[in-house]
C-alpha cells in the first residue's frame, strides 16, 4: 500500500514586544534571574486587571499580513481555565471565538516541489511560566507568564516532514527579518498534528499530536517516527491506532501517550469581561499595512536587484536590526551593494577583532550613510574611511567631524600639491631618469612619495594629473 | 512631612470593605484562603480619597469574598448565625466614620444599608475603577459608597470616580459630579408591583411612605407591573457564579494566603487547601459556576445568560424612556434574620431578585431611607435628587 502522510501545525511565536501582553513588566528579553520581571498582575495577585498591549495587535495583525491572511476587524479574548503552578491565576487568557487573523496562505518550498500551506487563523494569548525541579521540591519561576504570543493555525496541508522544516524556517526568516519575533530557541513552539492515509484517498486517518517541540530537527525526527508507527499499524496490524496526544522523547526517538487527564480536560472557555473588544478600524489597519515590513520574497528580491549577493542577503535576512540599518543607509541614497559591503565586510570585520558579531553593532543609519558618502564623493579616501568607521563603532565619534579633526579629508589644493611633488621630483633624481628612460613604472615611485607626504590623504586624480604634467610637458 | 499629613487630613475618616485592597494591611475579603495576604497596592479607589484628603480608618468585615448576600459569614468574625450584619454599614450608622467604600456584586451592600438605616450608592459600571477590588464577578461588580445622607454619597463618590488606565473597563470620562439637589419636580417614579409583594409589611410601608413624600415634591409616583426580574436575578446568578468560580481559582495554596499543611502531590496541595481555605457558600457557588461554563451546559446556561443580560439590557431601556426611576424595596425585610449558612445559600437567590438587575446591566442604584431606587445610566444625579428630597420630605 502507498501511503500519504497530513500533517497539520500550531506554531507558538513569542513576540517581540518591550512588555508583556497586559502588565507593564518587559517583554520577552529583559529577565536574567528567575521572578526578576513580574509584577501583582502576571504573578496572578488580586485586584490586577489586565491592560491591552496595542503593540501585541500590531504585530499579530502585521504576521497576519505576512502570512496573507484576512485581519479581523472585532477581536476578543476569552479565558482558558485550568490547573498548573506555573499559570498563577489558574486560566489564560487567549482568543477562542474571534481570533484575530483568519484564512491566510503561505507557499512552501521543498526540492519535491512547491506547496500551498493554508492558515486557518492567528490568534493572540499570554504565555505559562516555568517549573524548576530540584530535590523534592519544585519551584515557580512567573519571569514567561503573560509574555505574549500568537500561535498559528495551519490546515492539514503538509505532506511531508521537509515541507513542515521548510515552513518554520520560512516563518523564523519571515518574523526575524520583520521585528515579529526573535524566534530563539524555545521561542517558537510546535504541536504536530499526524495521520496517514492510502494515497489518492480524501478521508482521514486515525489523528495524533505530538505536543510542545521546540527544536526542528526534533520535530523532522519525530514525524518520521510518529508516519512509520502510523503505517505499522495500519500496514501490519502492530497496535490499534487511537486519537491521543503524545510526547516526542529525543533520546528515546519515541513517541508516547500521555496520560488521558491531561488531555480530555474541560478548558471551560468563557469571555474575558476584563478586555473589551477589540476593534481594527480602517485607519488603525492602514497604519498596520504602511509599516508592515516588505516580505522575505520581496525584500531579498529588491536586494538581489541592487545587485547584493544572495550569500549577503542570507545574512541581513536573519536580523531585522541589520535590515533595518541597510534600508536606512540606502534611504540617504546610498547604493546598496555598497551598504552591504561596508556593512557585512567592514563593520563584521571591526566587530569581529573586538570578538562581537553583528548583533552588537551599534553605528546608525546616519553615522555609515555620512561615511559612505564622504568616501564616495571622494572627500575621503577608503582606507580613511575605514578608520573613521572604527573610531564610530568603538568610541561613537561624528564621522564628519572625527575626518576634519585628523586631516582625512582629502587634499586637492592644486597649489600645495605642486609644490609636494617638485620637492619628490628633487628628491627621487634616479626615479626621473629612469622614467626619462623610458620606464612608466618610475613614475608610481615619484607618486608615492607625494602621498607620503601629504599622508595618505592627497586628491590621486589631481597629483597624478600635476605630476604627468610636469614630467612630460 | 508630618504636618503636611495632618494638614491633608482634613476631609474625615473613611472605613474600607474587606474585598478592596489598602496597601500592606492584610486583605482577605472574609477567607480563610487569604490569611495573611498584605497587597503591595491599594485598590484606586482608596489611593484616590487618600489624595484628596481622607484617611482610612480601618477595614470592615464581609461575609466570604462578599457573595453572601444575607448571612455575611466570614473566617474572621463570630460564627453566630448573621453576625456581621453589615459591619460597614453599621460603622457608618453608628458615626463611626465618615463614609466607607464597599464592592456591590450582588447587592449585599444595598441590602446592608437598608436593613442599617444608612445610604448606600451602586454607581454606573465602570464609572469607578476596580483596580484593587479583589475579583468575583468582572462583569457586573463595582465599587460603591455607603454615608450617612445623599449629599455625603454624593461628595465621596465625585472623588473616587473618573477614568483610571489600570482598568480597561474603566470609562473615559475624567471627573464626574453628583448633584443631590436638583429639582425633581415633575419627574416620574415606577414602582415595581411584582417586588413590593414579595416584601413583608414594614418593607411595604416604607415604600408606601418614601413614594407619598416624592410626591409631595411632586414627582408622579405609579405602580407597574415587570415580570421579568426573576429571569434576570437568574441570569445574574449563573453569571456570577461563573465568574467567581474563575476568579477566584487563582487561591491555589502556591502563591499566597494558606496552604494546607499536609498535601502528597500538586494535586493533594490544591484539593486540601481549597477544601479548607473556602466556606460552605465559595464551594457552593465554585461548583455551580464550574457547571455553567462546563462543555455540556455552556450553551444553555452561561451563553443564554449573556443573551438575557443583553434583552433585560433592552427592557430597562425602554422602561427608563417611561421613567426617570424605579422605586422598589432593597430586600424582603426591615430587620435581620438569622440562617445557617446552608439555608443562606438558598436564601440568596430569592433575595437576589431584589438587587441583581443593577448588576445584570450596570446601572446606578441608590439605597436611602430603607428602600431602593434604580435608575438609567448615568442617571446617579437623578436618584440622589429623588432620595434627597424624600428625605427632606420625610422629616
Amino acid at each position: 500500500m502507498k501511503f500519504e502522510l497530513v500533517i497539520g501545525l500550531e506554531t507558538h511565536v513569542e513576540l517581540n514586544t518591550n512588555s508583556k501582553i497586559f502588565c507593564s513588566c518587559g517583554g520577552h528579553s529583559s529577565p536574567k534571574e528567575p521572578n526578576d520581571c513580574v509584577c501583582p498582575a502576571c504573578s496572578g495577585m488580586p485586584g490586577m486587571l489586565p491592560v491591552m498591549n496595542k503593540r501585541v495587535v500590531e504585530l499579530a495583525a502585521t504576521a497576519g499580513l505576512m502570512l496573507n491572511c484576512e485581519i479581523s476587524r472585532y477581536t476578543t479574548f476569552d479565558k482558558k481555565n485550568y490547573y498548573y503552578p506555573d499559570l498563577p491565576c489558574a486560566y489564560q487568557i487567549t482568543q477562542l471565538n474571534h481570533p484575530i487573523c483568519t484564512n491566510g496562505l503561505v507557499k512552501v518550498k521543498t526540492a519535491a516541489g512547491e506547496r500551498d500551506i493554508r492558515i486557518k487563523q492567528i490568534h493572540m494569548e499570554e504565555d505559562a511560566g516555568k517549573l524548576v525541579h530540584s530535590g523534592n521540591s519544585s519551584f515557580v519561576d512567573f519571569n514567561r507568564t503573560s509574555v505574549p504570543l500568537i500561535e498559528i493555525v495551519t490546515q492539514p496541508d503538509f505532506r511531508s516532514p521537509e515541507e513542515v522544516v521548510a515552513y518554520l524556517n520560512k516563518l523564523k526568516n519571515m518574523f526575524r527579518a520583520g521585528g515579529i519575533s526573535e524566534c530563539e530557541e524555545g521561542a517558537m513552539r510546535c504541536d504536530v498534528n499526524i495521520s496517514i492515509r492510502e494515497e489518492g484517498s480524501e478521508e482521514f486517518g486515525v489523528r495524533t499530536e505530538i505536543k510542545n517541540m521546540a527544536s526542528f530537527e526534533a520535530i523532522d525526527r519525530a514525524i518520521r517516527y510518529e508516519a512509520q508507527r502510523h503505517m505499522n499499524a495500519v500496514e501490519f496490524e502492530t497496535e490499534e491506532l487511537v486519537q491521543e496526544t503524545r510526547r516526542w522523547d529525543d533520546a528515546a526517538g519515541k513517541t508516547f501517550a500521555m496520560r488521558n487527564k491531561e488531555t480530555e480536560a474541560d478548558y471551560r472557555y468563557f469571555p474575558d469581561p476584563n478586555l473589551m473588544p477589540i476593534v481594527i478600524d480602517d485607519e488603525w489597519l492602514e497604519q498596520i499595512k504602511a509599516n508592515k515590513p516588505a516580505a522575505v520574497d520581496e525584500k531579498a528580491e529588491e536586494y538581489s536587484l541592487m545587485g547584493i549577493s544572495e550569500k549577503e542577503i542570507a545574512v541581513i535576512m536573519t536580523d531585522h536590526k541589520i535590515a533595518a540599518l541597510l534600508d536606512g543607509v540606502i534611504a540617504q541614497g546610498i547604493d546598496g551593494k555598497d551598504a552591504a559591503s561596508w556593512i557585512l565586510t567592514d563593520c563584521a570585520g571591526i566587530l569581529r577583532k573586538n570578538g562581537q558579531v553583528l548583533k552588537d553593532l551599534t553605528v546608525t543609519a546616519d553615522q555609515l550613510a555620512a561615511i559612505i558618502k564622504m568616501v564616495s564623493d571622494g572627500k575621503i579616501n577608503r582606507g580613511a574611511g575605514k578608520k573613521v568607521l572604527i573610531a564610530v563603532i568603538e568610541d561613537g565619534v561624528d564621522p564628519v567631524a572625527f575626518c576634519e579633526e585628523n586631516g582625512f579629508t582629502v587634499q586637492a589644493d592644486e597649489g600645495l600639491i605642486a609644490s609636494v611633488i617638485d620637492k619628490a621630483i628633487a628628491a627621487n633624481p634616479q626615479a626621473v631618469e629612469d622614467f626619462r628612460a623610458g620606464k612608466e613604472k618610475a613614475l608610481m615611485a615619484i607618486f608615492g612619495a607625494c602621498m607620503k607626504e601629504l599622508r595618505g590623504n592627497g586628491d590621486p586624480q589631481v597629483i597624478k594629473a600635476l605630476l604627468e604634467q610636469k614630467m612630460k610637458g | 512631612m508630618t504636618y503636611y499629613a495632618v494638614e491633608m487630613n482634613t476631609q474625615g475618616t473613611v472605613a474600607v470593605d474587606d474585598t478592596l485592597l489598602v496597601k500592606d494591611i492584610e486583605a482577605t475579603a472574609g477567607s480563610r484562603i487569604l490569611e495573611g495576604f498584605k497587597p503591595l497596592f491599594s485598590a484606586e479607589a482608596v489611593t484616590r480619597l487618600e489624595k484628596a484628603g481622607y484617611t482610612v480608618a480601618g477595614k470592615t468585615h464581609v461575609g466570604e469574598f462578599g457573595l453572601d448576600l444575607v448571612g455575611e459569614f466570614s473566617y474572621y468574625a463570630p460564627q453566630t448565625e448573621g453576625a456581621l450584619k453589615g459591619a460597614a454599614a453599621q460603622l457608618v450608622a453608628d458615626g463611626g466614620v465618615k463614609a466607607a467604600l464597599g464592592v456591590d456584586l450582588n447587592g449585599a451592600p444595598r441590602r446592608a444599608a437598608a436593613l442599617g438605616g444608612v445610604c448606600f450608592m451602586k454607581p454606573t459600571y465602570g464609572t469607578v475603577s476596580r483596580y484593587g477590588v479583589m475579583a468575583c464577578a468582572c462583569s457586573g461588580e463595582q465599587v460603591g459608597v455607603y454615608a450617612a445622607n445623599t449629599a455625603e454619597v454624593a461628595q465621596v463618590l465625585s472623588v473616587i470616580a473618573g477614568h483610571d488606565d489600570k482598568d480597561g473597563t474603566s470609562l473615559r470620562n475624567e471627573h464626574y459630579e453628583y448633584e443631590t439637589t436638583a429639582s425633581v419636580s415633575g419627574k416620574r417614579v415606577a414602582v415595581v408591583k411584582e417586588l413590593v409583594d414579595r416584601a413583608d409589611e414594614a418593607t411595604k410601608a416604607r415604600i408606601a411612605a418614601f413614594a407619598d413624600a416624592l410626591r409631595a415634591s411632586g414627582v408622579s409616583v405609579e405602580e407597574i407591573s415587570c415580570e421579568w426580574f426573576d429571569t434576570a436575578a437568574t441570569a445574574w446568578q449563573m453569571l456570577m457564579a461563573a465568574e467567581t468560580c474563575n476568579n477566584v481559582s487563582r487561591y491555589d495554596g502556591v502563591k499566597y494566603g494558606h496552604r494546607a499543611e499536609t498535601y502528597k502531590n500538586i494535586d493533594e496541595l490544591y484539593v486540601n487547601t481549597r477544601t479548607e481555605g473556602f466556606n460552605f457558600l465559595t464551594k457552593a457557588t465554585i461548583l455551580y459556576g464550574s457547571d455553567m461554563l462546563s462543555k455540556t451546559r455552556y450553551a444553555d446556561c452561561y451563553d443564554k445568560s449573556l443573551r438575557v443580560r443583553r434583552v433585560i439590557a433592552e427592557k430597562v431601556k425602554a422602561l427608563f424612556e417611561a421613567y426617570d426611576a424605579l422605586l422598589t424595596p432593597a430586600c424582603s425585610q426591615t430587620a435581620y434574620e438569622a440562617y445557617d449558612i446552608h439555608e443562606a445559600f438558598r436564601k440568596v437567590f430569592a433575595e437576589s431578585v431584589f438587587t441583581a438587575v443593577p448588576n445584570l446591566i450596570g446601572t446606578p442604584a441608590l439605597v436611602c431611607g430603607g428602600v431602593q431606587l434604580m435608575g438609567d445610566h448615568f442617571a446617579e444625579s437623578v436618584l440622589l435628587s429623588l432620595a434627597t428630597a424624600a428625605e427632606k420630605e420625610g422629616k
